[in-house]
């Protein structure tokens, strides 16, 4: 995999890869700005601003984006999370210059139009209405909220609800304005293209793009946790939920990877497709000890790669007719065994395995490798994504051993219950 | 600005695609991808939902989750663990005709996904610990879907539009009908209905296509079940008289969920690909198609909304889903009505037409660019007979569609006061 990686005057950070395997190109912007980026108050506006940046231009008016890169053929997006803003177009590669030229014209001229952010606001309330119907969602909140005292990681990138009834179109703006500069955004280019030629191509279309001034820093760490913490969430429904959430090192982190292999060994392999459910996890430790054994319907764990330390989570539904102590004591002696006994090395084999055959098939698709790249270059680098095989490999059963007695304490962690009031159907 | 690079692989087409019949009835098709190291093996048998009796709803369902628990020579932990040790995946699930298959492994794995698929569709045993867990985990979600609005304005949906009719039931069942479920219904549904005859196999990726379809054989050539009668029976379609509601109670949920629709058409059907275009100009195209620009973007109301048209074997339902708050309910719907009138009174752009037409065509190399998404064209060409160079014809297939055929569609199928409305939340 050759990765060619160039920053033009204005600070614009450029990946390019070709890659020749079906006519297709995918086109990313990469906004080094997320939920991580906010403040009580102004929760939710990255996400805001995201949306906004669909609402047109004078070059692209409200609908056209959509209606055109449709009419070619393509599928595009805007996806926020806490660590970045990202927008991309996946086309036909002889349709690629649209995908770049949408991107080069929002960068600097969306227009904010007071009226446009109105609409907005109803549809970002809904789409957090439709994330409250879910209990694990409200649990998940609940939980980050109360393992995160400092640093803006606690609050979800949808936004506080208060928030959003209040942000104004002068905040949106001020949001654009600050961090929606070349020289805080990486473009990536992967596809069946000439990489000369979409080099120079691109230069023509972001080159003129004047630098900002650098966006303030966020220098907001969270202090080690000192002891358990507990949250419990009552709400409608017959099903109860348990969290257990654990601070987690940061991707950069060396011991990052051997946290990977501990999550896959406990809550199964991580998937890498952007468009597909998690791989299955009916092998790992945590289905044996909670699904099987009928105390759970379902366990999953999701340990994600991040700029600043997060968490690395464990969700279980509780089985109908059981209770969320004893999930919760199942899931204790797990915790307790692995931080106690090393794993087995056919352990850290398999889960190796598993990480190079979610490797594979992520690399089928170019809107996925897009992903990737962009992604590795915003919380480390790209050289993160492309050793991160090797990395894995190197992992022993002494680190992973290490790493369990570091992170898996029970004064590091958060532990959350849903505690559903039962039927309340009219 | 770049043309296609000189190593792409070739589109599925009649030269490509390798088809094969086994004595035994199954149908394997190879289609030879080298450009990642991986496989994709998908596939359906005869064994859907539709056999059951309403008093069995969740009885198939039930019968392809249990494939997978236990064998003669395997038992659930080991089946997984082999898969999973190497990355492999591999599921079964049903749906109202078929029981679908899909999995994906290494290129180098691509035995072992055949073995296990060939053993859990052979030689399931139904452990009664293991019928026990999954009837466990079933029960859950069905306790959950209760709760979830999505799920629930769909099932009500469908018994509105579907009463007495097997696309009316629950594919997962009710939680009344699964907790009766005894193992003996469970083995004679899998004695009655899986069978070779009539099962299609697809495989993907980089294998050779000689060599896969001789391992399929070895593994799968020797399986006879005389006893067995897959139920390829088309159920009829149903008509609409008169428009009908119902709303489900959910409390303490911020959003509404509602489906509203109208009978549809079956894939085979030639009004097809007409019926296609008027859908995605209604509901599709962009950002959910005129709905979508009415209903979330002018109006601000919902954050999806969008139509969908499940055309398959038989004719399955014309719907509008949309997620809206509750208290602007009442506007959705009418301004949904509003763009059914719209569609059936004027006739569309000529523009706007061939946005959409552009939109399908144009589409197809980033369906086709993983495995799988090859393997799912190439299933669609064999489950509905539409010939392995429909790829190559599609473009025409759909440029053929008028103006005059959307209007004429919208008049046939999208009655503005003729409709079933299903609202699950906490209205």
């Amino acid at each position: 995999m050759t990765i060619q990686r160039d920053v033009l005057d204005n600070g614009l950070t450029v990946l390019l890869k070709e890659s020749r395997h079906a006519p297709v190109i995918t086109f990313w912007v990469w906004y080094r700005v997320g939920s991580r980026n906010e403040v009580p108050g102004i929760t939710g506006i990255a996400h805001w601003t995201e949306h906004m940046l669909f609402k047109g231009s004078e070059a692209f008016p409200k609908g056209e984006i959509d209606r055109q890169i449709a009419r070619n053929g393509g599928m595009m997006n805007g996806l926020t999370w806490l660590d970045f803003t990202t927008f991309f177009e996946t086309l036909p590669a002889d349709r690629i210059d649209l995908g770049l030229r949408i991107e080069a014209d929002r960068m600097v001229n969306a227009l904010f139009d007071p009226e446009e952010v109105e609409r907005e606001r109803t549809v970002v309330i809904s789409e957090r209405q439709g994330a409250e119907n879910d209990p694990t969602f409200l649990l998940g909140e609940e939980v980050v909220a109360a393992a995160f005292r400092i640093h803006p990681y606690r609050h979800e990138t949808i936004g506080d609800l208060c928030d959003l009834q209040t942000i104004t179109r002068d905040d949106l703006w001020r949001h654009y304005q600050t961090y929606y500069g070349p020289n805080n955004a990486i473009v990536v280019a992967v596809g069946d293209f000439e990489a000369s030629r979409m080099r120079a191509r691109i230069e023509e279309l972001f080159g003129p793009i004047p630098a900002r001034a650098n966006p303030p820093a966020v220098n907001r760490p969270e202090p080690p946790q000192r002891g358990e913490r507990r949250v419990r969430l009552e709400g409608p429904g017959n099903t109860a939920y348990l969290e257990m959430a654990y601070h987690a090192p940061a991707a950069g982190d060396p011991d990052f990877f051997p946290m990977v292999i501990l999550s896959t060994i406990l809550t199964g392999a991580s998937g890498m497709n952007l468009f597909a459910p998690p791989p299955p996890n009916r092998s790992s430790r945590l289905y044996r000890a909670l699904v099987e054994t009928e105390l759970a319907a379902a366990v999953s764990g999701s340990l994600s790669p991040m700029l600043d330390p997060f968490l690395y989570s464990i969700s279980a539904t509780v089985r109908a007719g059981r209770g969320l102590e004893e999930v919760e004591a199942a899931l204790d002696r797990e915790m307790d065994r692995v931080v106690r006994e090393p794993i087995s090395a056919e352990e850290l084999h398999t889960a190796i395995k598993q990480a190079k055959a979610q490797f594979a098939y992520s690399s089928e698709s170019v809107t996925n490798q897009g992903f990737w790249l962009g992604f590795s270059s915003i919380i480390v680098s790209t050289d993160w994504f492309e050793t991160l095989l090797d990395r894995l490999e190197a992992v022993t059963v002494d680190d992973v051993h290490r790493v369990a007695n570091t992170y898996l304490l029970r004064r590091n962690r958060t532990v959350g219950h849903y505690v559903p009031q039962g039927p309340q159907e009219a | 600005m770049m043309g296609p690079g000189p190593t792409n692989s070739p589109m599925p087409s009649p030269e490509t695609i390798l088809r094969a019949e086994l004595p035994n009835g199954i149908t394997v098709l190879v289609f030879e991808n080298h450009s990642s190291p991986s496989v994709v093996l998908s596939g359906y048998l005869w064994a859907g939902s539709v056999s059951e009796t309403p008093q069995q709803a969740g009885l198939a369902s039930f019968v392809a989750g249990m494939l997978m628990r236990g064998t003669e020579t395997r038992t659930f932990r080991q089946i997984h663990e082999a898969l999973e040790s190497v990355g492999a995946q591999l599921g079964f699930s049903c749906g109202v005709h078929t029981v679908s298959f899909g999995g994906k492994a290494l290129a180098e794995d691509v035995h072992l996904l055949l073995d296990i698929l060939a053993d859990s569709l052979q030689h399931p045993t139904f452990p009664p610990l293991e019928m026990q867990k999954l009837r466990g985990q079933i029960l859950t979600d069905l306790q959950r879907r209760a709760h979830d609005t999505t799920r629930m304005a769909d099932l009500t949906f469908d018994a509105l539009l579907y009463p007495d009719h097997p696309y009316g039931r629950s594919v997962e069942g009710y939680e009344e009908t699964v907790s009766q479920l005894r193992l003996e219904d469970l083995t004679s549904y899998y004695r009655a209905r899986y069978s070779p005859q009539g099962m299609v196999i697809a495989i993907v990726g980089a294998v050779s296509a000689d060599e896969v379809i001789d391992a399929v054989s070895s593994v799968l050539g020797d399986w006879r079940s005389p006893d067995a009668a897959p139920n390829r029976e088309i159920p009829p379609p149903v008509t609409l008289p008169e428009r009908r509601t119902a709303a489900v109670r959910i409390e303490g949920k911020s959003q509404s969920d509602l489906v509203l629709g109208w009978p549809g058409l079956a894939r085979n059907d030639p009004d097809y690909m007409k019926a296609r275009l008027t859908n995605t100009i209604f509901g599709v195209f962009g950002m959910m198609g005129r709905l979508g620009d009415r209903v979330r973007d002018e109006m601000g109301l919902a954050y999806y909304v969008y139509s969908t048209l499940q055309a398959g074997l038989g004719a399955g339902p014309w719907q509008v889903i949309a997620g809206v708050d509750p208290a602007h309910l009442d506007q959705a719907v009418d301004g949904i009505l509003a763009e059914v009138r719209r569609l059936r009174e004027e006739p569309v752009d000529e523009q706007e037409l061939d946005d959409s037409q552009s939109f399908l065509t144009g589409s197809l190399p980033i369906s086709l660019e993983t495995n799988e998404g090859m393997a799912r064209a190439i299933l669609d060409m064999e489950r509905y007979s539409l010939g392995f160079d429909y790829l190559q014809r599609y473009p025409d297939l759909v440029r053929a569609v008028t103006v005059q055929d959307v209007q004429e569609i919208a008049r046939r199928f999208l009655d503005p006061e003729v409709y079933a409305l299903a609202i699950a939340g906490p209205q």
